[in-house]
């Protein structure tokens, strides 16, 4: 037991509770410049320098007919294994009526699968695009987890490789060979986004239903046609989904019917 | 305080009755009777180890090879060897995860909490508690590494480590969980381990050299006493709030995800009721065990397996409490996906494992506890080993019915875990029993120390009185 009987000690303690009391408040803002400087999303420039984008998809629900010709053409592109679904197409029954819902990756400005990443495998970048670097991923699948949107499918054994696909140099950006035990998720095309194209899928479906483009340009494209983006996002009524989760998708639905998805 | 050689010494030693023919047989199988009958209890499982020990070693050695044969299976062909798939891809191994480090907060709580709150009658216990928890902590924190899809890349955990992500905050706090159990299992076993490296002379060179090391110099001396005592209070009062923090970061795995069902503000204080809970029940069985193998009735008795049941009957209160509010709550706000998630308990895949845990887990340890007449050591017993195998199927339940709850138009997810994921899940189990035995064979399993600590502070106190 500390018996504080004399000034001299009191004074000690006073002293020493000052003291910690001003490494703590200094390590306090210390700390609290240092993590305003640590993004939430560890940020990689695309190849080539920065580029003033910022990529979104538009999909047009009414105008989808089910046919699943972008699934087709983007697990061609990316020699998509089995079993997985980089842009899957559900068919949404609602009362009489029966529509399609596509779902890509959101793209999401404040992604929860790369927030909860333990090695950053799961990154974003300054354009908006949310890639996986396999090379680091530890398999954890945390980002599954975080997910909302099931965009995520999961390398649970080694895939099937053709000659084509293994004749190709990995990049984040074209994620292929394939990797067991890492995930693997639509990447909105990027290699093609930055030659001015549009995604395969969006190349491939024949009603013009998705619309590939750049925010900052104002312009998306589809298979059938070319629009301005704000203006079609006011006109239609644009709405992303599962809005309320904050995630902010970089996916827009056109949708004049009711529910989007049950 | 020397213990003489009759038996007379001994009663009044320890305060209790003590079979002749019982003091008799442990002389016997000690080879001499140079050792006190006091001494024989504490020391006997050092130096004597019988056919069946080897045999049970050997059986659980073979239960763990086939789990090492059944993981390599798995790094050779990758998880597809598991019954893991989208929707439920986390399955048997992350059930295993928050069972071990549930179980670990046995010794916290025993230990720590019971040593500040100056509880006497945990001094022949807190060994056992605390081993409890360095093993489990052990072969608990392996499973996220047996869960990765690149195990070998757990080293990028620690070069790349984000401190946004749940699993980082899991590999500090049970990295800090670890050490500070390590150390606060070791400083109170310094003394008996000092005693062993004198009185122990018919033991192998190994166990002579471990003795010699691990003592630290031990003589006994006031200073050094003062020292560990210090030592050991301030780790009891640091280790507190670290076993609650490991608990809760575990939980936030889960419940930082928007996933119904996980993301409740109930998960962390849930996990760590439900930890406290089932370390209890480990602690009863491990007591039970031990004392009948060891023949230990003169220090484990009656008032411990009470006292630990009227604990283990106080956090099955406290578990109930929180089923009724999260299902409560749930099924009263009629959300759709939470009235789905529910209806997969209540209804639906997973009735029968969730009955079972309301029923084994829950009413029947109550009952059983709260009655006098049920309140045996066998009673206890009986609910302790029904408790942990419910907190082993509601730790699956915490986990896999919320993945198999859609969350797009899919149907309801389903999961059967492969022979490869129960046989590490065995392997696992045998690796702490085998773990916890061998530590029983190189150490005093009672905490010698603390109970001389114990009897020299009843004895100052009688004097001042």
């Amino acid at each position: 037991m500390i018996k504080i009987s004399n000034n001299h000690s009191r004074r000690k303690f006073v002293k020493g509770a000052i003291a910690t009391g001003a490494v703590l408040i200094l390590g306090g803002i210390v700390s609290n410049q240092a993590s305003a400087k640590l993004p939430i999303t560890r940020l990689r420039e695309a190849p080539g320098g920065p580029l003033p984008a910022r990529y979104v998809m538009v999909l047009d629900l009414d105008e989808c007919i089910g046919c699943g010709k972008c699934t087709s053409a983007c697990t061609t592109h990316h020699f998509v294994p089995d079993a997985q679904e980089w842009i899957k197409v559900f068919k949404v029954k609602e009362e009489e009526q029966e529509h399609y819902f596509v779902r890509p990756c959101q793209q999401c400005q404040n992604p929860p699968c790369v927030n909860v990443c333990p090695v950053g495998a799961s990154f974003k970048r300054e354009d908006g695009v949310v890639l996986i670097d396999h090379t680091i991923c530890i398999g954890c699948r945390m980002c599954m987890a975080a997910c909302p949107f099931h965009a995520r499918y999961f390398n649970w054994e080694e895939p099937e490789h053709s000659p084509e696909e293994l004749d190709h140099k990995y990049s984040p950006e074209a994620p292929w060979p394939h990797q067991k035990g890492t995930p693997d998720k639509c990447d909105f095309c990027v290699d093609e986004l930055e030659e001015g194209n549009i995604a395969p899928c969006a190349k491939a479906c024949p009603t013009g239903t998705i619309y590939h483009g750049d925010r900052y340009q104002d312009v998306v494209k589809s298979s059938l046609k070319t629009v301005t983006l704000s203006e079609m996002l006011e006109k239609r009524h644009a709405k992303r989904f599962k809005e309320d989760l904050g995630t902010e998708p970089n996916v827009y639905y056109l949708f004049e019917g009711g529910k989007m998805v049950e | 305080m020397k213990a003489g050689n009759n038996v007379e010494d001994s009663r009044i030693k320890t305060g209790s009755r003590i079979e002749d023919n019982r003091i008799e047989k442990i002389q016997a199988s000690m080879h001499t009777t140079t050792f006190s009958p006091v001494d024989a209890s504490f020391f006997s499982p050092l130096m004597n180890t019988g056919k069946g020990f080897y045999l049970f070693i050997g059986i659980l050695i073979s239960i763990v090879g086939f789990a090492v044969y059944a993981f390599y299976t798995q790094l050779q062909n990758g998880l597809i060897v598991t019954g893991l798939r989208e929707p439920i891809f986390w399955g048997l191994y992350m059930s295993n995860f928050v069972f071990f480090i549930g179980i670990s907060h046995a010794g916290t709580l025993i230990s720590a909490i019971l040593r500040i709150a100056q509880a006497e009658w945990r001094r022949p216990i807190v060994r056992m508690a605390e081993s409890i928890t360095v093993m489990a902590i052990m072969v608990g924190a392996l499973f996220p590494i047996i869960d990765m899809g690149h195990p070998e890349r757990i080293v990028n955990v620690f070069l790349l480590g984000r401190i946004q992500s749940p699993i980082v905050w899991d590999l500090l706090s049970i990295g800090t969980y670890l050490t500070g159990s390590l150390i606060y299992l070791y400083l109170p076993l310094i003394p008996d381990i000092a005693e062993a490296r004198d009185k122990l002379t018919d033991v192998s060179r190994i166990k002579k050299w471990v003795y010699k090391k691990l003592s630290l110099g031990w003589t006994g001396s006031e200073r050094q006493k003062k020292r560990l005592h210090r030592g050991t209070t301030l780790m009891a009062i640091i280790i507190v709030p670290v076993a609650v923090s490991v608990h809760t970061v575990v939980s936030w795995a889960f419940a930082m995800n928007l996933r119904v069902g996980w993301h409740t503000a109930l998960f962390g204080p849930y996990f760590v009721g439900g930890a406290i809970y089932s370390g209890i029940g480990a602690i009863i069985i491990a007591m039970f065990i031990f004392r009948k193998v060891y023949h230990l009735e003169n220090y484990i008795k009656y008032v411990h397996f009470k006292n630990l049941a009227l604990l283990l009957l106080t956090l099955n209160i406290v578990m109930i409490y929180f089923t009724i509010n999260e299902f409560l709550v749930g099924y009263y706000g009629g959300e759709l996906l939470e009235l789905t998630w529910i209806t997969l308990f209540y209804q639906g895949t997973y009735m029968l494992p969730y009955f079972a845990y309301l029923a084994l887990g829950l009413l029947f340890p109550a009952i059983i506890v709260a009655y006098p007449k049920t309140r045996t050591i066998n009673g206890i017993v009986f609910a302790a080993i029904i408790v942990v195998f419910s907190m082993w199927l509601e730790r699956f339940l915490i986990i896999v019915p919320t993945l198999a709850t859609p969350i797009m138009p899919y149907p309801e997810g389903f999961y059967a875990p492969s022979w490869v994921e129960w046989a590490v899940t065995a392997g696992a189990f045998a690796a702490f029993i085998l773990l916890y035995s061998l530590f029983t064979k190189f150490f005093p399993i009672i905490s010698r120390y603390e109970i001389k600590e114990g009897e020299e502070l009843a004895q100052a106190n009688k004097e001042k009185n």
